[in-house]
């Protein structure tokens, strides 16, 4: 019985303690910004480049910021919670970083009227919420060309996570762009049904491998295949990040998520009143995507193909889905010369012909 | 067709050897009366001791030892709490392995994104070269041939030598065993920090061999599963060898059908080991003589001397 009171003494204690480190920085001055991680900030993928946003911001506005991040906080009521605490300690801009957050930051928002919340990937808003994503399948373009070309079995082989429209729509974009300069190339998927399992998606990329993929693409979050790509002397691109120290000679190069621009001018918006609900879907153009340096391996003529596509998507004369495009079944889906509309992107649900894997099961 | 039927096995045998670790350490620990569902937490804190280390003094005999050490460490703080302080099993387990997961993070944090150059395998001139079965039985990394020993020598340990059996005697009745004179503390904590240990070389295996580099949270679950094993195994070393084999084969195998595009749900596949856990428990909650043949009766059980 003792042990228990003294258990319980320390655990207020370790309350108090967590509560001074909420409310105790507490300043008039500096706006507070707020920031919900799916992840640990040590992922190497995903979260950490939402934190690099974060710190872009710090590094931007210096002490008229002042940043708060919350990491691996689950898609459950927890989110509420934290997001609660976030908006009652003074925070008038907070960004949730993960599609599950949606229901949560619109649930808070409407007890925080005089918050700005930004949420990452969804789809839904309100007068205080905004949404904003990237449009990594124009990484995915540029990228399946450089595949495309570099591929001597003339296989992809596509690590992925979930049969999502994002992840869809990324196998698509490849695959498209890839049989655009190499008519004879395949792409091969394994959905390993985790965005993070470095153990799983190392073992799947070792089965592409083994089953004669030359080239790794990946839509998780570690390194893990990119490294696997290394070790065997095959070629692979980095997702999320740059992922060159995993893999010096495998990576061509990475489509980068760069979160940092948007971050620094949504702060700027609410310090300046500007800030308003809207919806953000940019791509290249603005650099909420980037791509990392291209490998040296690249030949040159490689290299203009995918820098030519890269700018054309910068200036609009390239578009990743433009007609025609066939389903698997071979009916148009998107007519010459037309682009596929945002909302056929948003809901994709089919694969596009070129990939000969049967449409995941649901 | 035939010519990935080998990488497949190579890449079943890595997807395997951090369960058959950790699941054959809980398995000795559980066989004492002790349950600790901190595999996670040790494993975990393995894997990054061994990467620290490894990439730190460059050496993988250095590297594997404290991977090993630190999963007994976390297993001490364990030991304490439980069998000193009598602090609830599962709940402290619980702890330990969030404790893992935050102290792997805070130690980590300065190794991501640095990288190990991976376990050199064991190379015999003309034993290697045999095909098919060279590079499986005389091409694997040390920590794979310990992986196996590890299984051969807890199941040495429990039912042919006479610590074997007074490990299983406290953990089928701790006070009859204290009663006839034995120390249910000392050799629970013995125990335990073996299966620390053991827990530790699983995820130092992990963060060395299966994918060399450091990232959060990278072993993804493994202690949960391995924790379904030893029901699965009935608490027996050579059965959770054979579960580790038939878990990573089944994820490894899936995949390769995936890529032929073979359509089995892989929901269904991944959620076999555990189907087969609860079919387990089943059959022996059905027959309670079976129960008694086989999991430790004082099993999650404190122990207090009631002098």
């Amino acid at each position: 019985m003792k042990q228990m009171k003294s258990l319980f003494n320390l655990s207020i204690a370790g309350f108090v303690i967590l509560a001074m480190g909420f409310f105790g920085a507490v300043k008039a001055d500096p706006l507070k910004v707020g920031f919900i991680y799916i992840g640990p900030t040590g992922d190497h993928g995903w979260t950490y480049e939402h934190d690099q946003g974060r710190i872009a911001i710090e590094k931007s506005l210096g002490s008229k910021v002042k940043t708060t991040y919350v990491e691996k906080v689950p898609e459950s009521a927890d989110a509420a919670r934290v997001l609660t605490k976030l908006a009652s300690s003074g925070h008038k801009l907070i960004f949730t970083t993960s599609f599950g957050y949606m229901n949560p930051t619109l649930k808070v928002a409407k007890k925080f009227p005089n918050v700005k919340f930004e949420h990452a990937t969804g789809y839904k808003r309100s007068k205080n919420v905004s949404t904003y994503s990237g449009r990594f399948y124009e990484g995915r373009h540029v990228a399946g060309l450089i595949a495309g070309k570099m591929t001597k079995n003339n296989v992809i082989g596509y690590v992925a996570s979930f049969p999502i429209p994002e992840v869809i729509r990324g196998i698509n974009a490849t695959i498209i762009a890839a049989r655009s300069v190499n008519p004879n190339v395949k792409i091969k998927i394994i959905w390993v049904y985790t965005w993070f399992d470095p153990g799983k998606e190392a073992d799947a990329a070792k089965a592409l491998i083994d089953q004669g993929a030359d080239i790794i693409m990946q839509h998780t979050d570690s390194p893990a295949p990119m490294q696997v790509a290394e070790k065997r002397g095959k070629l692979a691109f980095g997702q999320a990040s740059d992922m060159k120290a995993f893999g010096p000679k495998a990576q061509l190069t990475a489509i980068i998520d760069n979160w940092g621009p948007y971050y620094v001018q949504r702060t700027k918006d609410v310090m300046n009143g500007t800030w308003k609900s809207k919806d953000t879907w940019t791509g290249l153009k603005t650099g909420m995507v980037t791509m990392a340096p291209y490998n040296k391996s690249i030949p040159a003529d490689v290299v203009a193909i995918a820098e030519k596509a890269r700018k054309g998507i910068i200036d609009g004369s390239v578009h990743p889905f433009t007609g025609p495009i066939k389903n698997q079944a071979g009916k148009i889906v998107v007519k010459a010369g037309e682009r596929a509309s945002d909302g056929m992107l948003l809901g994709m649900n089919f694969y596009v012909e070129g990939v000969d894997s049967k449409y995941p099961a649901k | 067709m035939l010519e990935w039927v080998l990488p497949a096995i190579l890449t079943i045998i890595t997807a395997s050897t951090p369960l058959v670790f950790a699941a054959v350490g809980e398995v000795l620990v559980e066989k004492s009366g002790v349950l600790n569902l901190g595999i996670e937490g040790m494993m975990v804190v393995g894997a990054i001791a061994a990467f620290a280390v490894g990439v730190t003094f460059e050496s993988a005999t250095l590297a594997i030892i404290s991977g090993a050490v630190a999963g007994a460490f976390l297993a001490f703080i364990f030991g304490l709490l439980t069998l000193n302080l009598l602090a609830n099993q599962v709940a402290t387990g619980l702890a330990l392995t969030i404790f893992g997961l935050g102290l792997s993070s805070l130690i980590g944090h300065s190794y991501v994104g640095k990288t190990f150059p991976g376990l050199p395998k064991l190379e015999i001139t003309l034993l290697t070269d045999i095909p098919f079965l060279g590079p499986i039985i005389f091409g694997q990394d040390i920590l794979v041939y310990l992986s196996i020993l590890s299984v051969f020598g807890v199941s040495w340990f429990l039912y042919r030598t006479r610590w074997g059996l007074i490990v299983r005697a406290i953990g089928e009745n701790h006070d009859a065993a204290y009663s006839i004179g034995y120390s249910v503390k000392f050799v629970r904590m013995i125990v335990i920090l073996i299966g620390g240990a053991l827990a530790g070389l699983g995820g130092s295996y992990l963060s060395l061999a299966y994918t060399p580099f450091w990232v959060e949270n990278m072993t993804a679950g493994r202690g949960w599963i391995a924790l379904a094993l030893v029901v699965f195994a009935s608490w027996k070393p050579g059965r959770a060898l054979l579960g580790a084999y038939l878990f990573g084969g089944i994820t490894i195998i899936q995949m390769h059908a995936q890529g032929f595009d073979v359509q089995i749900p892989a929901q269904v596949m991944s959620s076999l080991p555990y189907l087969a856990t609860i079919f387990v428990l089943v059959l022996i909650s059905r027959d309670s003589s079976r129960t008694l043949l086989n999991a430790p009766a004082c099993l999650g059980k404190n122990f207090q001397p009631s002098s």
